[in-house]
């Protein structure tokens, strides 16, 4: 730790300072807005209890599948190399970004009652299969959630020295030995880390719970928070619940402070070590078998959207397109503030130490778990007073969307400024390079990569949410996933799917753009 | 961030230009869609009116009321037009709404009289399924057969707040009984009424809780005759939609103006192809071709304004306990 040499500037220290304030007041300031509006409180009642007990339960469920069928698939390609293994190693990105809203879609047509999978049991003669409830809570988490899980193993796999390998074939390890030797402690160093990443994530699910939830059974905090201020409108019982789930979330990111976190892979996937102890016919056969599932499992219900949805697209009201557009704006602005936001935090955390990991790691946990419900209305109530909260249903939006992609943009660039610290900080330092010279000199032209990949992850992530814009909404001003959910509401189901597609496309496009872009000319 | 007031610029810049006076009335979703009745009220009411209409979406009526709520008296809304008898007395209380002086000849199934909303439209909430799929006649009949059925969260919709209050009007102190007994029916409970219907449409539930005019859509809009609504022996729970004008509007005659245009010809006739829903007042040219083919309650079942905020409490802690388990 060569850190104490360097000390923070005062503008970096501004610059995080600003960025973790403006974070601590989105989240914590909106809900003490929404808590000083209600009339009071009614303390925590068993339907409460009860959907703590389930967010908890699921969120732990849900990490551990992830995690747990996440080893044989990073372990497959992890040792295995074929034709269009990058294809599908960038196809584990894909779930993760994919708009929740037009997932659900694809999954019920896969797993729901009329669904492939029921079709073909019954056609054998098999009992049906239930999506709803907990468990169609826990399956669509596991199909977000895994394929980030084996993003996360597999670059444990391949951090593996290539040299051990070939010690370990020299030394004539059979494959249970380089299990037990090699992979066994790579594992107990990345999955804690892995499973805590999910479990937050799974913590604040809102629109899965809603729409394969089942029922008052599988009832989220954040369901419940959406409930209270949809129904009954008690303000204070929904700021507490929004207090209760950043306990849970601060509890989690202490002990996440405590373990590593992996990093999020962008590149380096790629390269596979030579496996001398994997070469056995039945060894083979099983990891092709483990592919081949993994990738049935995330791309049906992707292709199922695109198909049913091409038809309809050229019939699409131009008002669609004009939440399209709408959403682009949104997506361009909440990913510039993230990166901003970000950025600072990253450059003000790689020279802080220790604690100031542990307060990034807090912030950007507190972000993470905060409500988009309880921000978007704490800010209607602060707004509102002096303008029309309408006008600004857009900016808010992308606002929010900002603030709740930050703990994933900062989990890309954190660590991946202080390796540039580490290996450049003191050259820079013995050279005078300082403020904004070594920020542009040395500090981003090495960021470009986890720039863009981050770009392009809050990009995606902002244009699939549908949150505080229907707290807004006027109707010139929609969102694209508000569209769709419009023209559900209008008996539209054949243009919902067209505009689904819309929305996946532009997902993608938006992430895969971005991507690219921060990766042209950095390998040349 | 110097681009984000812009944005806010723009979008307020493309909402008020001129100085004809703006009326502002919230409204829930689908009302303002490309197919709801928004665009025909927005532009045969600027046509008598020499003002500028402009229709919010906010959700549905469960939020429409929470937004009001959460603006007080500082809205910028002059009506509400979406909530139900069943959010009214609540809508009252906030003491945010202001008299009408709208008097029509209604044709509703039951009497109505409210000295704060006026009626626009009205439905029958009924299980809606294929011509050749189950029949339940009755909700005794649905819980004992193996029909399996979406419904609506009462918490956040006005459909699913419809039939617990539906149930407990028919079935009162035996209504936990019956949701015992409806519990394996229930393939999911969604949020909202599009959810609900858009998974019927996919196939994963025999039938949805919707309305009588629902197959109206399918017939006359697709020309599909497959959808059938299903009449219950115990009669069916009506919902009655309203809109409203508040105290603190800034062109409180535009706004009485509008709630009396409302129940006029030019609104009511628009409201059965649009809306989907029978309209307050039946307009001169009588209901459109295809909703003769409705099927038509014998029992209409409405609880008071009055009496649904306790019946809805009472009733969403049976609701809650029989499906909790």
């Amino acid at each position: 730790m060569a850190r104490g040499a360097v000390a923070v500037s005062p503008v970096r220290a501004l610059a995080g300072g600003a960025a973790a304030a403006f974070l601590l007041a989105l989240t914590l300031g909106t809900l003490g807005a929404v808590a000083w509006r209600a009339d009071g409180l009614s303390g925590l009642g068993a339907a409460d209890w009860a959907a703590i007990r389930f967010t908890l339960g699921q969120a732990l469920v849900s990490a551990a599948l992830s995690v747990l069928l996440a080893v044989p698939v990073a372990r497959a390609l992890g040792r295995r190399r074929f034709p269009g293994r990058s294809l599908v190693v960038a196809l584990l990105g894909a779930p993760f970004i994919l708009p929740v809203i037009v997932a659900v879609f694809g999954l019920i047509a896969v797993f729901g009652r009329a669904g492939l999978l029921n079709q073909a049991s019954a056609a054998l003669g098999l009992p049906e299969l239930a999506i709803y409830g907990p468990q169609g809570v826990i399956l669509a988490h596991v199909f977000f959630n895994m394929p980030l899980a084996t993003r996360f193993l597999l670059q444990g796999w391949l951090g593996i020295p290539a040299e051990q390998f070939r010690l370990a074939a020299s030394l004539g390890f059979t494959p249970a030995a380089v299990a037990r030797y090699l992979e066994w402690p790579m594992l107990r160093a990345v999955v804690p880390g892995a499973f805590l990443a999910i479990f937050l994530i799974c913590l604040t699910s809102f629109a899965v719970a809603l729409a394969v939830g089942g029922g008052p059974r599988a009832t989220t905090i954040e369901l419940r928070i959406y409930e209270l201020f949809r129904f009954d409108f008690a303000l204070g019982d929904a700021a507490l619940l929004g207090l209760v789930q950043f306990a849970v979330c601060a509890v989690a990111a202490l002990v996440a402070g405590l373990v590593t976190v992996p990093k999020v892979a962008m590149a380096g996937l790629d390269g596979v070590a030579a496996r001398w102890d994997a070469r056995g016919a039945w060894l083979r056969v099983q990891d092709n078998a483990v592919i081949c599932l993994a990738c049935a499992f995330l791309l049906l219900p992707m292709g199922i959207v695109v198909l049913r949805g091409v038809p309809f697209v050229a019939a699409l009201p131009t008002s669609v397109w004009q939440a399209a557009g709408a959403s682009l704006v949104v997506a361009l602005f909440s990913t510039l503030l993230a990166l901003a936001l970000s950025l600072s935090l990253a450059l003000w955390v790689a020279r802080g130490g220790r604690a100031a990991r542990i307060g990034g790691d807090i912030i950007s946990g507190l972000a993470l778990t905060a409500s988009p419900l309880v921000m978007g209305t704490g800010l209607f109530i602060l707004l509102f007073g002096w303008t029309s909260p309408q006008a600004l249903a857009l900016p808010v939006t992308a606002l929010v969307n900002a603030a709740i992609t930050v703990p994933f943009t900062l989990r890309v660039l954190a660590p991946a400024v202080a390796d540039i610290e580490e290996a450049y900080g003191k050259l820079a330092a013995s050279l005078g390079l300082t403020g904004w010279a070594l920020l542009r000199r040395v500090i981003l032209p090495r960021l470009r990569r986890p720039l863009g990949f981050s770009a392009g992850l809050a990009a995606a992530l902002s244009m699939g949410d549908l949150g505080v814009i229907a707290l807004f909404s006027a109707p010139e001003t929609e969102t694209l996933p508000l569209a769709m959910y419009r023209l559900m509401a209008a008996y539209r189901t054949d243009l919902a799917a067209g505009a689904g597609l819309v929305l996946v496309v532009l997902s993608f496009g938006l992430f895969y753009a971005l991507d690219r872009g921060g990766r042209a000319d950095v390998d040349a | 961030m110097k681009s984000l007031p812009l944005l806010a610029g723009l979008a307020l810049g493309t909402a008020a230009a001129a100085d004809t006076p703006v009326l502002t009335v919230y409204t829930y979703d689908s009302f303002v869609t490309d197919w709801g009745p928004g665009p025909a009220v927005e532009e045969a009411f600027e046509a008598t009116c020499d003002c500028d209409l402009q229709f919010v979406g906010a959700g549905d009526g469960a939020a429409l009321l929470g937004r009001i709520r959460l603006e007080g008296a500082r809205s910028e809304a002059d009506v509400v037009l979406g909530l139900d008898t069943n959010l009214t007395a609540a809508a009252a209380e906030t003491g945010l709404f202001a008299p009408h002086g709208v008097t029509a000849e209604y044709d509703l199934p039951i009497a109505f009289d409210d000295p704060l909303f006026v009626p626009f439209d009205w439905g029958f909430f009924a299980f809606v399924g294929n011509v050749d799929g189950p029949a339940p006649e009755s909700f005794t009949d649905l819980a004992t057969s193996d029909a399996r059925i979406v419904i609506q969260d009462p918490r956040s919709s006005t459909p699913g707040l419809g039939l617990l209050l539906w149930v407990d009007s028919v079935y009162g102190e035996d209504a936990p009984a019956l949701w015992e007994g409806l519990e394996d029916n229930i393939v999911t409970v969604t949020r909202g009424w599009s959810e609900a219907y858009g998974l019927f449409l996919e196939g994963e539930a025999d039938l949805v809780l919707s309305y009588t005019t629902s197959p109206a859509y399918h017939l006359i809009a697709e020309d599909d005759a497959s959808k059938r609504a299903l009449p219950f022996a115990e009669g069916h729970y009506m919902q009655v939609e309203v809109a409203g004008k508040l105290a603190s509007s800034d062109v409180p005659d535009l706004a009485d103006e509008f709630l009396a245009f409302m129940v006029s010809d030019a609104f009511q006739s628009v409201i059965p192809t649009t809306n989907w829903m029978y309209p307050a007042v039946t307009p001169e040219a009588g209901l459109p071709d295809g909703f003769e083919t409705l099927m038509t309650p014998d029992t209409a079942l409405l609880l008071p304004a009055a009496e649904a905020p306790a019946a809805r409490e009472a009733a969403l802690e049976i609701w809650l306990e029989a499906l909790s388990q």
